[in-house]
């Protein structure tokens, strides 16, 4: 399936990649804006992808993931999550670890 | 179409039994709702497992009929 591949190629290209609704500087949504803030505080290079403008995009990445909503985060190819879980991780310290661990912080 | 705190449990209840439910209702308008729920069946398994069977448990209306839903998982 293409949107598969455009996902998969996306994935590949950015160490961490949010799929997300709205961009990193304007997210129109309140939860993308919770894991964008999250990601910023902690001095994250990270790729927004808006899911907003690829309508193929917002229903592949669900399939894709096997996830039923948007925001979601992957890094180094490995999905994360979704904002409940990015926002546990981040209150428990968990996120910092994975990200030092995985070498991007 | 809202949907009721008592019909988001009696779904949540329906594939995951023995799990204790509380839900509020964020921002009293039957859309915003924070459900905090604890089963077995989340002993070791991960967090993105546990809140597959919840999302699987709602019959795919998370993220059309429930526009939002935060959900806090734990095992028992």
């Amino acid at each position: 399936m293409e949107i598969n591949k455009k996902i998969e190629s996306l994935i590949n290209d950015n160490e961490v990649c949010l799929f997300m609704k709205g961009t990193p500087d304007a997210p129109q949504c309140g939860f993308s804006m919770a894991v964008t803030n999250v990601l910023k505080h902690l001095n994250v290079n990270f790729k927004g992808i808006n899911v907003l403008e690829d309508e193929d995009l917002r229903q592949g990445i669900k399939e894709f993931s096997d996830w039923p909503t948007i925001p979601q985060l992957y890094v180094k190819k490995e999905f994360i999550g979704g904002c409940d879980i990015v926002k546990e991780m981040f209150e428990k310290g968990e996120l910092k670890e994975l990200l030092v661990s995985k070498k991007i912080i | 179409m809202p949907l009721p705190v008592e019909e988001i449990k009696k779904l949540i209840k329906d594939s995951i039994p023995d799990a204790s439910i509380e839900i509020k209702d964020l921002m009293g308008d039957s859309n915003h709702y924070a459900a905090t729920i604890i089963s077995s069946q989340f002993n070791n398994i991960s967090k993105i497992e546990q809140h597959k069977l919840v999302y699987k448990s709602l019959k795919g209306k998370m993220g059309n009929e429930l526009h939002a839903l935060s959900i806090t998982t734990e095992g028992k």
